[in-house]
């Protein structure tokens, strides 16, 4: 039963209402079906919706710190009003041989490399793709094919997003004191099995290198794409 | 010392400076909810521990209510593009340098009070992440104001009142904006996990999953327990809630223990492979709504959008790789 508020998730996103509204809606669904029996009456019903609701209210107060990082958006705007980004853009457009496959790889290996040393704060989406990569990267496709239609510029942004969050996954497991290293050792000691977090940050070393590979595949390719998509909006135009 | 706390003051005072900013904003015709909508998240900030869980949880109905009736869009302008272009040249690479500021104190904040036994006394270093990132925003401002002094020439246009020091927030204002609602969706989701880990219904898919597979070889096995990783990673929009749950329905008992699997591969791998249920799915909103946001993609309110289709065509083949070196390197 308590598997209802995993159905109002999935109908809710399906049915594209508001994603607050889904997510309250399933812990309270999830809070009602627990205490939900044949005959239930409607006071106990309301009883586990409050204190469910209450349960929310707590785990959401002792969560806050996940919403702090929106104060960096204050320095960044700044910053941003001062021309940050158009200091990005006619950097990157003085430096000939970028393009925006080149400039994402590059990116990609620094991200991965530094989240490898524990260095995962050196980035993210907030702090440094948007003044700095997606500028960087639109700068970059400008200096070679001009303005860019909204399609393609589009999917350059995607792509600096992606980028950002594909290098700093496959890497930071590589640490030894990373938090999901230190979650597996927790969890399988509890199980009675004991396993160095060592070996599994060197476990984790063979799929950085697949991730590697794949996504550099695919931005070794990003510029040819590219190439293809201005064509074709210059011949429909 | 610094701890969280001062850090969340911080942010409270931020919160509230915008709500003063959204409910002046004549541009939004629904300014007021907008206002209050950042309010809350200010009360949040600087009241939640004396709210009481019920009064938090209202507190959040509240949220969620106003960003259910739609919190308009500000189309308040900042400098124009000429003035931008304008500051580009005059402040050159001063803005990197101060934009690195706010990653680079982040890293040394970090160090300094886990390294240290003076940075320990200065910041808690239980949070030295998060205070050292808001340390480093406060520390970026200022150094902006010293060294470039942009209040200098009043640029054309400027409200009045806009005085040096209230720049910083009026733009944070502005971005925060175009963030939306979506700020405050990944602070909802890890809620969310602690609800579903109460009522255990991790514990309920587990069951299903290792009830209804015929796992009778290494490789069908190890699929499983990958796939299962991504799988119920993408509905928990976090990996950390996935892997205890599969682990101990399918990872444990079937590919270590009946197969003989390694547990620091067997753990190591299917902990990535729940990273790429992360890539496909919008309930890592931190990861995958928000940067859609911050960009102003035009598809950011789809469920899949231009982001997470970015990420699919990795994450697939990834996937794949995984479940084979784990078949590869478990058995060894």
């Amino acid at each position: 039963m308590s598997l209802l508020g995993m159905v109002v998730l999935v109908v809710g996103f399906l049915l594209r209402a508001n994603p607050l509204l889904i997510v309250l809606a399933a812990a309270l669904v999830t809070g009602m079906a627990a205490a939900w029996a044949p005959g239930t009456g409607v006071g106990t019903l309301v009883h586990a919706a409050t204190s469910t609701l209450a349960s929310f209210g707590r785990a959401y107060n002792a969560n806050r710190y996940v919403s702090l990082v929106w104060v960096a958006l204050a320095a960044i705007g700044m910053l941003e009003r001062l021309g940050l980004q158009e200091r990005a853009r006619t950097w990157i457009a003085s430096v000939r041989v970028a393009t925006v496959g080149r400039l994402l790889a590059v990116y990609f290996v620094l991200r991965q490399l530094t989240a490898a040393v524990g260095l995962t704060s050196l980035g993210g989406q907030a702090q440094m793709v948007r003044p700095l990569i997606a500028p960087m990267a639109d700068g970059a496709a400008e200096a070679q094919a001009g303005l860019l239609p909204d399609r393609v510029r589009n999917m350059v942004r995607a792509h600096c997003a992606a980028v950002d969050n594909i290098a700093v996954f496959f890497g930071e497991d590589i640490f030894v004191a990373i938090a999901s290293i230190l979650l597996i050792k927790g969890f399988m000691e509890q199980t009675g099995i004991v396993v160095q977090p060592f070996d599994l940050s060197r476990w984790a070393i063979p799929t950085a290198l697949a991730a590697l590979a794949i996504h550099g595949l695919r931005l070794a390719r990003l510029d040819r794409t590219l190439r293809r998509m201005l064509e074709r909006a210059e011949g429909s135009s | 010392m610094i701890g969280l706390a001062h850090a969340y003051a911080l942010g409270g005072v931020f919160f509230a400076t915008c709500a003063w900013f959204s409910g002046r904003d004549r541009s939004n015709p629904h300014r007021l909810r907008a206002a209050t909508f950042w309010g809350l998240l200010a009360l949040s900030f600087l009241g939640g521990d004396r709210l009481g869980d019920l009064g938090n949880g209202l507190l959040v109905a509240g949220l969620v209510t106003l960003a259910t009736l739609g919190m308009g869009r500000s189309t308040q302008t900042t400098s124009t593009p000429e003035q931008r272009r304008a500051g580009a040249q005059r402040y050159g690479d001063r803005l990197f340098a101060i934009a690195l500021i706010i990653p680079a104190s982040t890293l040394a904040g970090t160090l300094v009070a886990k390294q240290t036994r003076w940075g320990a006394r200065l910041i808690d270093p239980a949070q030295a992440t998060l205070v050292s990132l808001v340390l480093g925003v406060l520390l970026a401002c200022a150094v902006a104001q010293l060294w470039l002094r942009p209040s200098a020439p009043a640029a054309a246009g400027d409200a009045p009142s806009a005085s040096g020091y209230l720049v910083p927030v009026r733009e944070g204002r502005r971005l925060i904006e175009t963030v939306g609602w979506a700020a405050i969706l990944p602070q909802m989701l890890a809620s969310l996990g602690a609800v579903f880990l109460a009522s255990g219904v991790g514990k309920q898919v587990g069951q299903l999953f290792s009830e209804h597979l015929v796992l009778d070889t290494r490789l069908a096995a190890v699929a499983a327990y990958c796939v299962g990783m991504a799988l119920f990673t993408m509905l928990m929009g976090n990996a950390f809630a996935a892997f205890p749950v599969m682990t101990a329905a399918v990872g444990l008992p079937v590919v270590v223990h009946r197969f003989g699997g390694s547990p620091a591969v067997v753990c190591a791998i299917g902990m990535l492979s729940g990273f790429c249920g992360t890539l496909m799915t919008p309930m890592a909103a931190n990861f995958n709504v928000v940067p859609a946001n911050l960009l102003e993609l035009p598809d950011r309110d789809a469920a899949f959008n231009g982001v997470i289709r970015t990420q699919v065509p990795t994450a697939l083949p990834l996937l794949a790789s995984n479940i084979l070196l784990m078949w590869w390197l478990a058995f060894r």
